[in-house]
Order: structure tokens, then sequence, then C-alpha cells
């Protein structure tokens, strides 16, 4: 099979499988709302101030809230088909563009997170790898271990006493220096140096987990057939190892890799309230404390939908990277 | 007839091959004082945790009698650390147990029927494991109001799918069993043959997981009381973490000291559910 036939016969099999699971956690979103105390009703009357039983039930029979669950649901379905997860008045903005705004600091924060956890996993994952069971292999296995064990929230913290408190060479919290006038480099420096702590928070327990698995991975690989024979033809340690190793133990970890994308964003929550930092997470807990349901499942329904689309990508990009990988 | 006397020296070489491992004994051992202290806060510490006792913002070590410190409300530290243990091991081992009944039941269903059932269980579980399960959480708890059981209830319903997942595909591999198929033959029912003839069998990674369950819970609970999501009437490691959080420049101890009581929790936990992996499986641990 060619690889454009071979990405495509994914691509298919990807959103026949995927659109099922993206229609039910639709519905499983719908019934959280559902359950959430509170209406629009009682929220829009809640703004206004106060609200007779009448105006009440009118309120509700325009809105469409006294009909039946069912038709509640479709109407539901096809807000979202036209992109609208609602409206929240505490942002006074529809919560669909207040997502939108908050998505890109988030994707940066992530992107700077996985980054850092896949590099630094990857190098201890090799290293142990190729130690195994000696000192530098269990050294990196308590590291790794302790990475495992750690709260987010509470490293957050200790790096700010220790960073921009003790030491003040970082910045505590935000993402930029407000009102700093900085533009060009100095600006990119600033958001950089902005995003170093929660990045770091947010990468240490996938540090830790790209770590295993590298290990793991790297370890199985070593032992194939076309290992022994690329060292049997007198290649270099160094070249077997990245050339024949490292680059077959990459499969399996970006699969898994694929998999933890969905705790990158929960870990967000935690790391971007810590750093205030304005992105999805914040925006979450920021509508738990405000009680604005709308918000709250609207992060929660993007979140997932976005975990699926990684997901799809991934494999996308195994089909790409492996002829083996046929039409299951 | 005489018993087949099989399973019982599998047992024992399962706890030799556990208690030579020192960092399972170790681990076991923390853990066992931690369940120590929580069952003894009341005798420890007799007050509220939550009362003031002495001035605030004493730094650990500054007063013999409060050897942790006290905090902005001049509340005992170790009063507090030994009173947060009990919710800690709470949340955790009560949301264990409620996410593997809930996984195995799920799993167990599953992976013995197949077919349609098995593809509309695999859906299922999917569409719980797909969203963010922290921001589920939040959702979850933030829906039914933040208190002990509703905590426990909502980190179960986001981990069960990690337990059903391996309970199917051990039940899977294990209904095709020739021990299953005599079973069938002597006409016993689906009951018996899921509870007692494939369900031992497939507990070991069970019991692996379901310790490195408990420190996932009890991390997810930490996270919801340093929110403010947890049980607002009751003091835990969070919450403690969280109320030191705005005081990080002048008494950085009051976030430190609850979290080196999470670490060295969750530490042991995950160490165990190594050590217990590495009994349960021994061809596996041979390997590494």
């Amino acid at each position: 099979m060619t690889r454009a036939a071979r990405l495509l016969a994914a691509l298919r099999r990807n959103l026949l499988a995927a659109i099922p699971t993206a229609l039910g956690i639709v519905i499983l979103n719908f019934f959280l709302l559902q359950l959430a105390p509170g209406d629009a009703a009682d929220v829009m009357a809640a703004e206004s101030g106060a609200a007779t039983e009448e105006t009440m039930r009118q309120l509700r029979a325009q809105l469409g809230l006294d009909l039946p669950l069912l038709s509640q649901l479709m109407a539901y379905l096809g807000h979202l088909a036209q992109g609208s997860l609602g409206f929240s008045p505490r942002y006074n903005m529809p919560v669909a563009e207040l997502i939108l705004q908050r998505l890109p600091g988030t994707l940066m924060l992530m992107g700077f997170a996985l980054g850092l956890a896949f590099l630094l996993g990857l190098f201890f994952g090799t290293v142990m790898a190729l130690n195994a069971g000696r000192i530098a292999d269990r050294a990196l296995s308590v590291l790794t271990l302790i990475f495992y064990s750690v709260p987010g929230f509470w490293i957050g913290l200790m790096l700010i006493v220790a960073f921009s408190i003790k030491l003040g060479w970082l910045p505590s919290g935000g993402s930029e220096t407000i009102a700093s006038g900085k533009t060009g480099l100095d600006y990119a420096l600033d958001r950089l140096r902005h995003m170093i702590l929660p990045g770091t928070t947010l990468a240490l327990f996938f540090i830790a987990v790209y770590a295993r698995l590298t290990r793991a991975a790297v370890m199985e690989v070593a032992q194939q057939d076309f290992v022994r024979t690329a060292r049997a033809k007198g290649l270099s340690a160094f070249a077997v190892g990245r050339r024949h190793v490292l680059r077959n133990a990459l499969l399996p970890v970006t699969t898994l890799a694929g998999m933890h994308i969905g705790g990158i964003l929960g870990g967000a929550v935690v790391a971007e309230t810590v750093f205030s930092w304005p992105g999805l997470g914040r925006l979450a807990f920021e509508a738990v404390m405000r009680r604005d349901y709308n918000v709250l499942l609207g992060v929660l329904l993007l979140s997932s939908l976005l975990v699926i689309v990684v997901n799809i990508l991934v494999d996308l990009l195994h089909a790409w990277l492996d002829p083996r990988i046929d039409l299951r | 007839m005489t018993t087949v006397p099989a399973p019982r020296p599998r047992r024992w070489r399962v706890l030799r091959a556990f208690l030579r491992n020192p960092a399972g004994v170790v681990s076991l051992s923390f853990l066992i004082l931690v369940a120590a202290l929580a069952l003894g806060a009341p005798h420890l510490y007799p007050d509220d945790p939550m009362e003031m006792v002495a001035r605030p913002f004493l730094w650990p070590g500054q007063n013999p009698a409060f050897p942790l410190g006290t905090d902005s409300l001049g509340r005992d530290v170790a009063a507090g650390l030994v009173w947060g243990t009990r919710v800690s091991l709470l949340v955790g081992f009560s949301a264990m147990i409620l996410g593997v009944t809930l996984g195995l039941a799920i799993g167990a269903v599953a992976g013995y029927f197949g077919g349609r059932v098995d593809a509309a269980l695999v859906k299922l579980i999917e569409i719980f494991q797909t969203p963010p399960s922290f921001v589920l959480l939040i959702v979850l708890v933030a829906i039914a109001q933040p208190a002990i059981p509703t905590v426990i209830g909502a980190i179960a319903l986001v981990t069960w799918p990690t337990i059903a997942r391996i309970v199917r595909s051990e039940f899977r591999s294990l209904r095709e069993k020739d021990f299953v198929m005599a079973a069938r033959g002597l006409g016993y029912g689906h009951a018996r043959i899921i509870l007692s003839e494939i369900l031992p069998n497939a507990l070991p990674p069970v019991i692996v997981t379901a310790s490195v369950l408990v420190a996932t819970a009890i991390l997810m609970e930490s996270a919801l009381s340093f929110l403010g999501l947890g049980d607002p009437n009751l003091v835990s490691w969070g919450s403690m973490i969280g109320g030191g959080r705005e005081l990080l420049r002048t008494a950085w101890y009051l976030s430190a000291i609850p979290g080196f009581a999470i670490v060295l929790t969750v530490l042991a936990l995950n160490l165990l559910g190594d050590a217990l992996n590495d009994a349960l499986n021994p061809r596996v641990a041979a390997e590494r």
C-alpha cells in the first residue's frame, strides 16, 4: 500500500471510531448540564434582579426549558452544530468565544511542557535502559518515581518559593510582564521566562511517564535481531542506538504519549491556577468558583474533543511512519 | 478425592518474593505507620485541629510543644497533618474500592460475554476515558457539591475505566482456557464461572493497579482540596497547602510540610505497586 492510501485508510478508521465517542461525550455533557443546580432561566433572573413566578415560567417556555428532555437534547445538539456552547452572563460573552480566547494560552503551555517532557523523558529512559540494573538506572528510577508522586500544585508552589521569592530569577505568575512595552525578541524572551515555571510544573509527571515508557521500549527493541545484525556489521554503539534502537522505540512511546494528552490538559488546570496563567484550565477553575456551569461544561467538552483530535493525529503519524500498520 | 494443593504454595511464594524486596517492605511499613496515625488521631490530638492553640506563625522548631509550627490562625500544623491522614486515606481507599468494584463489574461482563455487549461497554469505557480526568472530576464535584462522599464517588467515576480495561482483557483471554471450558461443560452458571473460576485468576494485575489507584486518588483529593473543592469542614493535606499559598513569601513552611506528607505517602503506594508487580509477575521481574 502506498503512503497516501495508508493514511486515508487510517483516517477513515479513526473517524468511524471517533464519531460515536464524540457523540457519547456530547450526551454525557448534556446530562451533566441538566444535573447542575439552576438553569439558564435562574441565571437570567438572578442577573436582572427580581423575577416573579410568572415571568420565570414565561422565560422557561421561551428558552425551551419546559420541553421534554429529548427535545432539549435535540436543541442542544442543534446549537452545538452551529458552534454555540451557550452564553455566559458572568463574562458577558458567548462561551465558545470565551474558550477560543483562552485556548492558545493553554496550547502554548502544553506544547512547552510536552516538548520538555519528551526530550528529558527520552533522554532519561535511554540512559536507564542502556545502564539497566546499574547505579545510573537505579538513581534515575528513584528520580522518576519521585516525579510520579509529587502533586503538581505543590511542586509549583515550591518552585515559586525557590526561583521567584528566594532567588528572584523568574516571575511567579502571569504570561507576560504587564505594560512592559517590550517588542520583538525582548517580548518573546519575556513570555518564555513566564513559561518556564508553569511549564516545568506541568512537565514533571510526564517526564516520569515518558522515561519509564522509553526505558521499556528501548530494552525491548535492543533485544531484536536487526539490532544484533547492526552490531555485527560493526556499527558504532552510538549509531546503533540512534538509528536502530531509538527510532524503533519511538513508535510505542508516541502511541502512549497520545494517551496522556488528557492528563496534561487536566494538569493544566492546576498549573494555570497556581501561576495565574490565562488559559483553559484557569478558566475552568474560575467557572467553578463563579458557579458558571455553561463555561465549565464548555471547557470539558472542548478539551475532550481536543483529546480525540490529538489521538487521531497520533494515529495518522503512525500510519505515516510505520508501514506495518495496515487496515485492521 | 483429595483436594489439589496447588494454590497454597503459590500464595506463599508471592509473599516470600514480596518480603525479599526491600523497597516494598519499607513502603508497606511506612503505610502501616500512616494508617496508625490516622486511626490514632483522636488520641494523639484530641482537640479540634481547626482550633487556635498558640501564637500564629510559629516556625517549625521554634516551640517544642508545636514541632511543626502553627499557621496564620495559630492552629497546630502537626495536628492538622495527623488529622489530614484520615481524609487522604479514607478518600484514597474508598475511591479505589468503589472504582475497582465498578471496573471489575463492567470489565468482567464485557470480557466474558463479548459480542454486542462488549462493543457497547467498550464504547462506554471510551466515553469516560476520553475527557481529561481532572477536568471531569472538577465538573462532577462542582455539580454534586464538595463533601467527602461526593469526592469519593467522583474519583471512582473517573478512575474505573482503567480497571475495566485491564479486567476486560484478562477475561477475554481467560474465558477460552480449558478450566473455563470444563466449568461450562459441568453446567455451571455464568455468575459462578465469572466469580469463582475466572475472577481469582484475573486478579493479580488488578491488585497492582489498585495500589497505584489509591495513590492517584490521594493526589486527586489533595488537588481538589487545594483548589477549594474539598470538604470545607475537614482539615486535609491539600487544603493546608491551599491555606498556606497566600503566605508563601513569609511562611512557606505552611505549604511545604503537608506536601512532603503527600509525596511520601504517594511514593510509598507507587513503590508498593512496583513490588507487588514484581512479586505477582516473576517472569517480567526477572527480565528487568
